[in-house]
């Protein structure tokens, strides 16, 4: 297991290395440079305000140059600073991570409890009408805009059920937990319906195939009714390959959550990645893909070991 | 046993090839003609393309034209789906809208496809450094979640119509060059690419005639479910003000615009919402209909 551990730790560094550098080469992309995209929108620029910018930011050294400075200061914690408001980054993004987090957080379990319990359902019921309905709507949960769907919540509290439920705002966990999770009620489900309507279909599939097993039958053989069967037999068999799609689901969450924080005005990192898209807080931009994709990157590190730890079939060496 | 023999006269250019594809491809269309659900997917997938390519036909009113008198009106005989907060006719902007959706759709998914096979049969068939090399790229593209690699990009390049499809081209291509070189990896050992390697075949005749038609089948299925995502994909873009630009009529725009007037007049939002769930639900369909007919786990 240790062996296993640290090669699988090992393989994250060169996928980290991959994703600092598409990092860096993405503010390459800009027409001009930054320092034209940044002036583009002030009007003129004398030639000496253009070369004193552009050594601010480096960008008259060589590429590679460029690039040892600025990962040099993301392994150390710099993320370097706002262009627009000049504040280092690194705490700006620590300040906003718990909405982020809380919310993703919350749109997993959501979207895992409710996948499987519509699984339990399904397989229970197999091939009948219930099933069929389970199906359609896992096809509906995936096709389901989440700005739309979220749209139409807004729509729906502000007809059915206004000042119950808020649609905008976030109250911090440590100052309020039942608040907080009020507050994140109507983004958390925006956020998770696709996700659950793929774990569902995923864990359906899943679960078809262990029901399909000989220890299934011979359960059957036993004279074990079908709901023991499902609920204590195939059920946890059936979970094993939904933990890796689980983990992969993050990044799918992590990026959907960027949208829901924007309708539901929740100060999170996607809302800041946004602000500082429409601002050109280039710096900004770069630091907020970078902790996000490297955030994902060590989530799937994490999932991989524990689907590593929990499933015995997993060879280690 | 049959499958390998049918395809070692493939490789060999006997006249029996072509009848065996034709009556692969009659027993695929039965069974994907047997799924209700994907002949529904087909049907509104079929009325959403007539939409689109139909478009100045079909639409009653510009797409474009506003009107100060008939602000946020809701659905009359006048304005089917109603109007927005510029006065203009939401059933008009939703017909002009599938023209972008399905534009954006099919451009960023060929690009996908033709840049992500091409990479992943290069990196399945040659093996070595340039498996290597593409597949640690692969994973870094991996890495990103879509929608935060696409938001990158656009902003970066700018926002634009194009740089959407390029950013969303982008996003998807990993797919498909895991897809290709996956399947390559499995056919490259089968006795009928051996057969044309010793025949003297080049790489390049083999890549194209041997491995990719066995390609098809999984890729067929991706595209469907591909095209779905970038629909989605081109809306939450557009939505969020980074993908079409407005005057221009897209399905994600038109949400953003009416959000935030939405409890004074939904019509806006719902409408092109709904068009945009009925298109991505046709491909979601079409999709699983197809990967039900053409994957042989599936068969037995």
């Amino acid at each position: 297991m240790t062996r296993y551990l640290i090669r699988r730790t090992l393989q994250v560094v060169p996928v980290l290395f991959g994703v600092s550098v598409a990092v860096f080469l993405m503010l390459r992309l800009i027409p001009g440079d930054v320092v034209d995209a940044i002036l583009g929108s002030e009007g003129t620029a004398s030639t000496e305000r253009l070369a004193q910018l552009r050594a601010m930011f480096g960008l008259d050294r060589p590429l590679y140059e460029q690039y040892l400075t600025w990962v040099g200061g993301v392994v150390t914690g710099n993320l370097g600073n706002s262009i627009r408001t000049s504040r280092p980054i690194l705490p700006d993004i620590l300040a906003r991570l718990p909405v982020t987090f809380e919310l993703t957080a919350l749109a997993m379990l959501l979207s895992l409890a409710a996948a499987f319990a519509l699984v339990m359902v399904s397989a229970v019921l197999r091939y009948t009408r219930t099933d069929a309905a389970v199906r359609v709507l896992g096809l509906l949960g995936l096709s389901i805009p989440n700005f739309w769907l979220a749209a139409m919540m807004v729509l729906g509290v502000s007809m059915f059920a206004r000042g119950i439920l808020p649609t905008s705002g976030y109250v911090p966990f440590y100052t309020d937990p039942l608040g907080s999770l009020r507050s994140l009620l109507l983004p958390s489900i925006a956020l998770a319906v696709a996700n659950m309507a793929i774990l569902m279909r995923m864990t359906r599939s899943s679960m078809l195939e262990v029901l399909r097993q000989e220890y299934i039958t011979s359960a059957r053989a036993k004279g074990l009714i079908e709901r023991t069967i499902v609920y204590q037999h195939a059920f946890r068999n059936a979970l094993i390959p939904v933990v890796t799609v689980a983990g992969v689901q993050v990044g799918y969450l992590l990026g959907g959550a960027i949208i829901i924080e924007r309708i539901f005005a929740l100060p999170g990192i996607g809302t800041l990645i946004l602000n500082a898209i429409s601002n050109r807080d280039y710096p900004v931009v770069q630091a907020g893909v970078l902790f996000v994709a490297a955030s994902f990157v060590l989530v799937n590190l994490i999932v991989d070991v524990l689907y590593a730890y929990f499933d015995p079939r997993i060879h280690y060496g | 046993m049959a499958d390998a023999q049918a395809s070692a006269r493939a490789a060999s250019g006997t006249v029996a090839a072509p009848t065996v594809r034709r009556v692969r491809r009659g027993e695929t269309w039965r069974r994907l003609a047997r799924n209700e659900l994907t002949v529904a997917g087909a049907i509104i997938l079929a009325v959403v393309m007539v939409v689109a390519i139909f478009a100045p036909y079909l639409s009653p009113h510009d797409p474009l034209g506003m009107n100060a008198s008939q602000l946020l009106q809701p659905p009359s005989r006048e304005h089917l789906m109603g109007t927005d907060e510029l006065g203009r006719d939401v059933l008009s902007r939703v017909i002009w809208g599938a023209r972008i959706s399905l534009y954006v759709g099919v451009i960023s998914v060929t690009m996908a496809v033709v840049v992500g096979v091409t990479l992943g049969l290069l990196a399945g068939y040659h093996g070595g450094l340039i498996d290597d090399a593409i597949n640690r790229v692969l994973d870094v593209v991996f890495a990103f979640p879509t929608i935060l690699l696409a938001l990158g990009i656009l902003a970066m390049l700018g926002s634009s119509l194009t740089n959407t499809m390029i950013a969303i081209g982008v996003v998807y291509t990993p797919v498909y060059a895991r897809l290709a070189r996956g399947t390559t990896l499995a056919i490259k050992q089968r006795e009928f690419v051996e057969a044309a390697v010793v025949s003297g075949a080049r790489s390049f005749r083999i890549i194209i005639r041997h491995i990719l038609p066995n390609v098809m089948a999984p890729l067929i299925i991706q595209t469907s479910l591909s095209l779905s995502l970038a629909i989605l994909a081109e809306a939450s873009l557009s939505f969020l003000g980074l993908g079409t630009q407005p005057p221009d009529p897209s399905w994600g725009t038109m949400v953003s615009t009416g959000q935030a007037l939405v409890e004074l007049s939904p019509w806006p939002v719902v409408f092109p919402g709904l068009a945009i769930v009925l298109a991505v639900l046709a491909f979601n369909l079409i999709g699983d209909g197809l990967r039900d007919a053409l994957d042989p786990r599936l068969r037995s």
